[in-house]
Parts: structure tokens; C-alpha cells; sequence
């Protein structure tokens, strides 16, 4: 039988490990389903875990898929530090395409002459300032009504969808699309710059790495962030100090909000060049995952979503190459992450083998 | 010849870098009240803990009557008739004191049951207690009035507990001594750990004492002195407090009628309380806990912004609508009772705990300077001999009276003009609290004004120049320290007194004021 006792301090090894054991976990189920499934395992495990990154361009793949990741990612990992609980990136991230999308719209049909370098910024804020509206919907709730920020920003994704198909089937959709929800394509100026030719990763990547050097630091080097992580861990130390948990609610939900925003002009404006139904492939909840996997951590935040952008891509090629369902790529997260949770039970407490009486 | 009740032999156990019992005996006598006695860290609590089973020893032996025992759990110590009062409390914040004790007995019984238990058990010790509110609302005091009664209710035939008497008032504790006293004599022996030599002088039969994870020596402490018990315990007599007259200056801090509804329903709602501490003086609040304490020091310390901006007076300015920031930055200082969770963040370490109450490491655009604030910190540990890894350490990874001397050291060290300090050495070993009131009479005489809420009496008459007593939320007159006596504090802690008593009594509540 296998008790658990409770560790004297938290184990820095597990803490480093867990992901890893996770990983490994997932990893041991993926084989056993593919087995069941009647497919090879090795094959099956080689187009999540090895296709995914062979060549320059697979890996510009992951890039690409990383950039809304790491930003939501960021913004989520502050959120739950300072204990508010957005679980509605997702609609942050339309209302920021609907905004980055909504700006490129109007340049198109204005025909307005600006370079991608010079659209660059504006996207940004328009993103930002989206996302960030979205969320002080949420911020201002709970703020004033006590509202649960966990069920207000769920709810908000729905609406958020809604807003988007009644936009793109609706005033936005484009006049000679043959009646389907989407907008007219995008002017060439609108397009987030590009890295290299021939690939689609795009200029958002790094400043998705910008962003995460900023969060880093400000998490960690600075006395507002302090004060975020004070009023997450012990509320009444903050009270105490004299930190305000109001501002903490409103700096952390716009700042999440605005980097889910900004995610979401990037992906209408970049790989898309237009406004549809389907602008997000559940980035905003693949995030919270990645957000834990990333132990809530800058830097964990890029190497989980680089890990989660592999599932994604995973799932793709799955379905092509071995005709296994999509639907895998959600069972894989959902083991992940559940496999992480239990791992980091052995962070605080270690098992015990006891013989039983 | 009867076994004894409890027998321990050469019991050791080691965590990665300390030994915190090394070699241990100890025997217990059935209707004996043993005292367990030693500083903090000198292995009482890893000790505690091995016999009621929630730490398992490297090596040794248990013998519980006469045969041995391998105490698994807290689970099968209840089951042998083993009870413990923690020091640290061990009951869940959102459930109800009955739900609390439900979820503590290994017996199967009824909600309604347990309350009525706990109200007989309460009525029979004479300890106050409401079986159906939440814990979360209880004070630190009433919090082991919980625990105490959870243990009586299993009718234990050892009885551990951990510092039970710091937050009673002198006829309780007679009255608990009373029932421990009954207790033993039906036969049901007692772990009595405590750093109060005197009450282990007037309560207990035997006495076995600690340092370093080692057994001291075993005594009567019946026969031995105070100083003798001291020696034995920290290997010196306890340093003599300097004691100069004060120099009472201008009034620093005021409270004018200050009356306040209850913050929640089972809070306590306070009652025009008027209070002046002046510079160079040492004000002392006695009271049994969960009288109006909690309120008031948040009243005080910014917490609590409900009193009107006269109502609270900071060096002659209005500050009752001023948070707890603003309140530093005009030199008021606030050690809170709770360590873990309120003074300190328990998983940040020491350095950053730091930048709950100090600003001197912040550099423009509010980034830290981690050099300035890692010596700041390595200033304070140094300074006020905190036994600590090092600035890095996890404030959590303190033991409670190293946590309490940097804490309070934290904010001597900001050079406050003035110091509200709430249970100042709660919990903490008996060189540690000389030496934080120590630091608090330095303070004092460096024209600092300090008001000091505890419940230990002792420490109220050795450090305060004056005391009020807080009762229902309403303050007493002040008495000059050397004219109170004991009794007659401990009948303004039921709330008995006049207004005419204690002479300078200031802002009495009379018509029109």
C-alpha cells in the first residue's frame, strides 16, 4: 500500500521533475491508446512527438502556433499567481481579432497606402485595447458585484463568439464571398511582417519572446509584481501590507486581457488575413494548460507552449497520416495536464510503501 | 509495580541537516502531569508529535502501558487514548467549531451530539465557546479553546498540550489547573508543554527538559527555583530586562471615542474607546482574546477603514481614513499576531517579505534593488540573532519564534515613531521573548511610543508603563503599571470596572461628549 506523508519543505526536485513525469505519463497513455486503436504505436507517437519538429519548417510551425500560446499563456500565469481565476482567454483572444481584424477591415476598404511595419503597432493596440475591454467586464464585476471572475469570463467566451459570427455573418461579411461567414481577405499591408520566406512565422513570435523578458521581470524584479504574487499567496499579508487587491484585479485582468487580445489580432491579421467563425482553435483554454504545465513561470510559459503547439500540430498530421481522430490532440492535453496535477502532489508530499496490516 | 503509562527510550529522529530528538526518554506515570520543557527548536513539538504519531522516529522505542507500541497515526494514538492540543492549530477555517471536533473523533456520531458535548465540556471548564460558529471568525485564543475541548471530549488517557494556558486569564488558568488537576487524579496523565517555569512549578509533578534534541535532566520542579528551571533549559539564567523610568513626551497616538459596528456578525462591535499613547512610553492592552482586539488593531494599523478620519490621531493628524502605507510613511509600525500568512508571506523568503512594510530597497519605477534588499535583510537576521539559513530562506521554513524576532525585528528596524505590536511573544521561547522585549523597552527609550496588546500578563506588568484592559469590546481606564495588582486586572478582563477607578481615566463616555 502507498501512503503519502507530507514533505518538511516542498521538494525542488519534484518541483523541476513533475512536468517531465507528466510528459512521460502522457506519453505511456498515447502509446496504450494506439494499441487499442489497432495503429502502431511507434508510428502514432513519432507523428506527435518527432514529425513536429523535423525541418526548418516544421519548426517555423511551432513558432507560429507558440505566439498566441505564449501570450495568453503570460497573461494567465499573472492572473492565477495573484489568485483570479480568468478562465476566458478565449473570448479576450476573439475580441482582440475582432479589433486587429476590425482595423485591417478598414484599411482594406479604405484603401488606405501604410507599410506592414508601420500597420504593426496599430494591430497591437487594437488587439490590446479589445482584449482588454472584454476583461474589464470581468475586473469590473467582480469588483463591484463580487461576481465570480471564473463564471463571468467562462460566460464571456459564448458572447464572444456570438459577437464574432454576428460580425462575419453580418455587417462584416464580405459582398462577393458567395454568402459564407467571413470577411473580404485582408490588404497585403495588413499582414503581420514575416520572418523568412516561405514560412509563416511571423513577427509576433519575437515580440512574444519581448513580452515574456517583460513578464519575467516584472514578476519577478519589481515591486508591483510583488504585490500581485503577495495578494494571490496570502491575502491578508497584502491587507496588511496596504496593497490594494483592487488594483491587483484590474492590473492583472487587462494585462491578461490585452496580451489574449493582441494573440488574437496577431492570428486573424497573420495566418489568416481574414475574419471567420473559426479565428481560434481553442487557443485561450489550450493556454491555461499551458500556463500550469509552465508552473505559472515566464520561461515555462515558452517551453509549454511549444510542447502544446506539438500536440496541435500532432493532432493535424495524426488525422492525415494515420487517420487517427483530431479529437486526440484534446485527450493528449487533458491527460497532460491531469498527469501534471497528480505529479505535483510528490512536490509537497513523498510516498511511503507500507506494508498493510 | 504499575507500567508506566507512557515509556520512551532512545528515540531519535534526524531531518536532512538537524537532529531534533537525539537519544530521548521520557516516562509518564498514570494521573501524572509531566512537564515538557525547553526552548523553541530543542525537539518538544518533533517530540509531541512522534508519540501522537503523525512523525515516525529513525530509532527507539514506545511503550504505552507496559507493551510496545508503534504509533502509526494520529489515527491509532486516538484509538490507544492519546489526545493532543497542537500549538499550531490543525482546523479548517470555512467549517464550524462542531463540524470541526466532529471531524477530529474516531467515533461515529451525530453533528447534535457533538454539539452538546462540546457545550457541556465548555461549561465544565468554564471556557466560552459557540459550537456553531466558523472557525475563520474565531480569534487565535478562541481557536484553541477549540482544540482544548476537542481533546477533552475523547476522554483521553494521555493528554498532550502545547502552551494552553497563554490565552487565559489568571482565574481561567486557575480554573484549568483546577480541572487538569482533576483530570490527572481519575488517572488520565498529561503532557504539559510549556515555557512558563512558573506554572510548570505550580502544576506539574515531574519535569523533563530539553536542549538541543537532548534530554537535560528530569526534575521535581516542585523543588526547584525559576533560575534553576532556566539553567536547565537554555544554559543561563534569562537576561535581566533594563528597565529606565520613562520619559513620557507628546501624545503620538490617539484614539477619540471610537465606536464601531461588529465587522461581521460574530465579530466584536467597539464601544467609544479612547486610549493616548505618548512618545517614550509603553502602553499595555491585557485582555482574554476575542474581546474587541482584532478590531481594534485593524482600526489601528489601516486595515479597517470604517472609523471616521478624527477618530484615529497619528502625531496630531487625522488619519482613520488613511491606509496601511500611508500610516508608515507617517512612522507607524504594526506587528500583526498572525506570522504566517499576515506579518509574512509564507512561501516568499525573508528578503522579500521585506517589501511588505519596507520601501528602502525600491529603486524609481518600483524595481528592487535584490543587493540592497538581500543585506537589508541579512542587517535584520544579524541584528536580532534570527536562527535562519539566510535572506533566501522561505519565511514558512522559520520556526515561529525566529519568524516573530524578524518580523518585530523588521519593523524595530524601520525606527517607527510609533509601534502598535499585538502578541508580541506568542508562542516564542523564553530567550527570545527577553530579548524582543528588550528590544521593545530600547525602543521605548529612544522616544519611540508603543502600544502593546498581548495576553500574557506576565509580560503586560514587565514591559508596560500603563494598562487598559480590553473587555466587549470597551477599554478600560489606564493604571500606572506598579500601582495594578493581578486581581484586579483580572477583574477588568470579565469587564468589571468603574469608570472612576484607575483615577486618570481620560474620555469618559459621559453625556454630550
Amino acid at each position: 500500500m502507498i501512503r503519502f506523508e507530507a514533505r518538511p519543505a516542498p521538494s525542488r526536485l519534484m518541483s523541476a521533475l513533475s512536468p517531465l513525469v507528466a510528459l512521460l505519463a502522457t506519453v505511456a497513455v498515447a502509446a496504450l491508446l494506439f494499441l487499442a486503436l489497432g495503429k502502431d504505436p511507434v508510428q502514432g507517437l513519432s507523428v506527435f512527438l518527432v514529425e513536429p519538429l523535423r525541418g526548418a519548417r516544421a519548426l517555423s510551425e511551432i513558432g507560429l502556433k507558440s505566439t498566441p500560446l505564449i501570450l495568453c499563456a503570460l497573461g494567465l500565469s499573472l492572473c492565477y499567481r495573484s489568485n483570479v481565476w480568468n478562465i476566458g482567454a478565449e473570448g479576450q483572444f476573439l475580441l482582440g481579432a475582432i479589433g486587429g481584424g476590425g482595423l485591417a477591415l478598414w484599411v482594406t476598404a479604405g484603401e488606405l497606402a501604410i507599410s506592414r511595419w508601420a500597420f504593426f503597432p496599430l494591430l497591437i493596440l487594437a488587439g490590446a485595447a479589445a482584449g482588454a475591454a472584454w476583461a474589464a467586464i470581468v475586473a469590473l464585476l467582480r469588483d463591484r458585484f463580487h461576481a465570480s471572475e471564473i463564471l463571468v469570463s467562462l460566460m464571456l467566451v459564448y458572447v464572444a463568439n456570438l459577437v464574432l459570427s454576428y460580425l462575419v455573418f453580418g455587417p462584416w461579411k464580405d459582398p462577393h464571398g458567395w454568402n459564407f461567414p467571413q470577411t473580404m481577405s485582408f490588404a497585403e499591408a495588413t499582414a503581420v511582417p514575416r520572418l523568412a520566406r516561405g514560412m509563416r512565422l511571423h513577427a509576433g513570435f519575437p515580440f512574444a519572446l519581448l513580452v515574456t523578458a517583460a513578464a519575467w521581470l516584472f514578476t519577478f524584479r519589481t515591486y508591483r509584481g510583488l504585490q500581485l504574487q503577495v495578494g494571490g499567496a496570502a491575502p491578508a499579508a497584502a491587507r496588511y501590507a496596504g496593497f490594494s487587491a483592487r488594483s491587483s484585479l484590474w492590473t492583472v485582468l487587462l494585462t491578461s486581457g490585452a496580451l489574449a487580445g493582441i494573440a488574437g489580432a496577431f492570428e486573424a491579421a497573420g495566418p489568416m488575413g481574414q475574419l471567420t467563425p473559426h479565428v481560434s482553435t481553442g487557443y485561450g483554454f489550450t493556454a491555461i494548460i499551458v500556463a500550469f504545465v509552465g508552473r505559472l513561470h515566464p520561461l515555462g510559459c515558452v517551453l509549454g507552449s511549444g510542447l502544446l503547439s506539438m500536440f496541435l500540430i500532432g493532432g493535424e498530421l495524426a488525422q492525415s497520416r494515420v487517420g487517427l481522430p483530431a479529437a486526440l490532440t484534446g485527450v493528449f492535453q487533458g491527460v497532460l495536464l491531469l498527469a501534471l496535477l497528480a505529479c505535483d502532489t510528490l512536490i509537497h508530499y513523498r510516498p511511503r510503501w507500507t506494508s498493510t496490516r | 509495580m504499575i507500567a508506566p503509562r507512557l515509556q520512551l527510550q532512545h528515540v531519535t529522529k534526524r531531518y536532512a541537516d538537524v537532529v531534533a530528538n537525539d537519544d530521548v526518554a521520557l516516562t509518564v506515570q498514570p494521573g501524572e502531569i509531566h512537564a515538557v520543557l525547553g526552548e523553541n527548536g530543542a525537539g518538544k513539538s518533533t517530540l509531541m508529535k512522534i508519540i501522537y504519531g503523525a512523525v515516525r522516529p529513525d530509532a527507539g522505542e514506545i511503550h504505552w502501558n507496559g507493551l510496545p507500541v508503534h504509533v502509526r497515526s494520529p489515527q491509532e494514538a486516538r484509538e490507544l487514548g492519546i489526545a493532543m492540543v497542537f500549538q499550531h492549530f490543525s482546523l479548517f477555517d470555512t467549517l464550524t467549531v462542531a463540524e470541526n471536533v466532529l471531524l477530529g473523533l474516531s467515533r461515529r456520531v451525530s453533528l447534535q451530539e457533538v454539539t452538546e458535548g462540546i457545550r457541556e465540556k465548555a461549561a465544565e471548564y468554564g471556557l466560552a465557546l459557540d459550537p456553531g460558529r466558523p472557525v475563520h471568525t474565531l480569534s487565535v485564543g478562541e481557536r484553541q479553546r477549540v482544540e482544548i475541548v476537542r481533546a477533552m471530549l475523547a476522554d483521553p488517557k494521555l493528554l498532550i498540550l502545547d502552551e494552553p494556558t497563554s490565552v487565559l486569564t489568571p482565574q481561567a488558568v486557575e480554573r484549568l489547573f483546577a480541572t487538569l488537576r482533576q483530570l490527572a487524579a481519575t488517572g488520565c496523565s498529561i503532557l504539559y508543554i510549556s515555557h512558563k517555569l512558573d506554572e510548570i512549578r505550580t502544576l506539574c509533578h515531574r519535569c523533563t527538559v530539553l536542549r538541543g534534541g537532548k534530554v537535560m535532566g528530569v526534575c521535581d520542579p516542585t523543588e526547584e527555583s525559576t533560575a534553576s528551571l532556566s539553567r536547565l533549559m537554555i544554559g543561563a539564567e534569562p537576561p535581566r530586562l533594563l528597565h529606565r523610568a520613562p520619559r513620557p513626551g507628546p501624545v503620538a497616538l490617539a484614539l477619540r471615542e471610537l465606536s464601531l459596528p461588529r465587522p461581521d456578525r460574530f465579530g466584536v462591535a467597539l464601544d467609544r474607546i479612547s486610549l493616548e499613547v505618548c512618545a517614550g512610553e509603553i502602553v499595555g492592552i491585557a485582555g482574554v482574546s476575542g474581546n474587541g482586539q482584532q478590531e481594534l488593531l485593524s482600526v489601528l494599523s489601516g486595515e479597517d477603514l470604517r472609523a471616521e478620519a478624527g477618530a484615529v490621531e497619528l502625531l496630531g493628524r487625522p488619519v482613520g481614513r488613511r491606509g496601511p502605507r500611508a500610516r508608515r510613511r507617517l512612522g507607524l509600525h504594526f506587528v500583526p499576531e498572525e506570522r504566517l500568512g499576515r506579518g509574512a508571506v509564507p512561501t516568499l523568503s525573508l528578503a522579500q517579505n521585506l517589501l511588505l512594510t519596507r520601501e528602502e530597497s525600491l529603486r524609481p519605477l518600483g524595481w528592487i534593488d535584490r543587493g540592497a534588499l538581500t543585506a537589508q535583510a541579512a542587517g535584520i537576521i544579524e541584528r536580532f540573532r534570527v536562527k535562519a539559513p539566510g535572506p533566501a530562506a522561505p519565511a514558512k521554513s522559520l520556526s515561529g519564534g525566529n519568524l516573530q524576532k524578524y518580523i518585530v525585528g523588521r519593523e524595530i528596524d524601520a525606527a517607527p515613531r510609533v509601534l502598535v505590536v499585538s502578541q508580541p511573544t506568542w508562542g516564542v521561547d523564553v530567550g527570545a521573548a527577553a530579548q524582543i522585549r528588550g528590544e521593545l523597552l530600547a525602543l521605548r527609550d529612544a522616544g519611540c511610543a508603543v502600544l502593546m496588546v498581548s495576553e500574557e500578563l506576565e509580560e503586560l506588568f514587565e514591559v508596560s508603563d500603563r494598562l487598559h484592559v480590553i473587555a466587549k469590546g470597551r477599554l478600560s481606564p489606564s493604571v500606572a503599571t506598579p500601582a495594578a495588582t493581578l486581581e484586579q486586572i483580572g477583574q477588568w478582563m470579565s469587564g468589571l470596572w468603574s469608570e472612576a477607578e484607575g483615577g486618570a481615566a481620560r474620555g469618559s463616555p459621559g453625556e454630550g461628549t
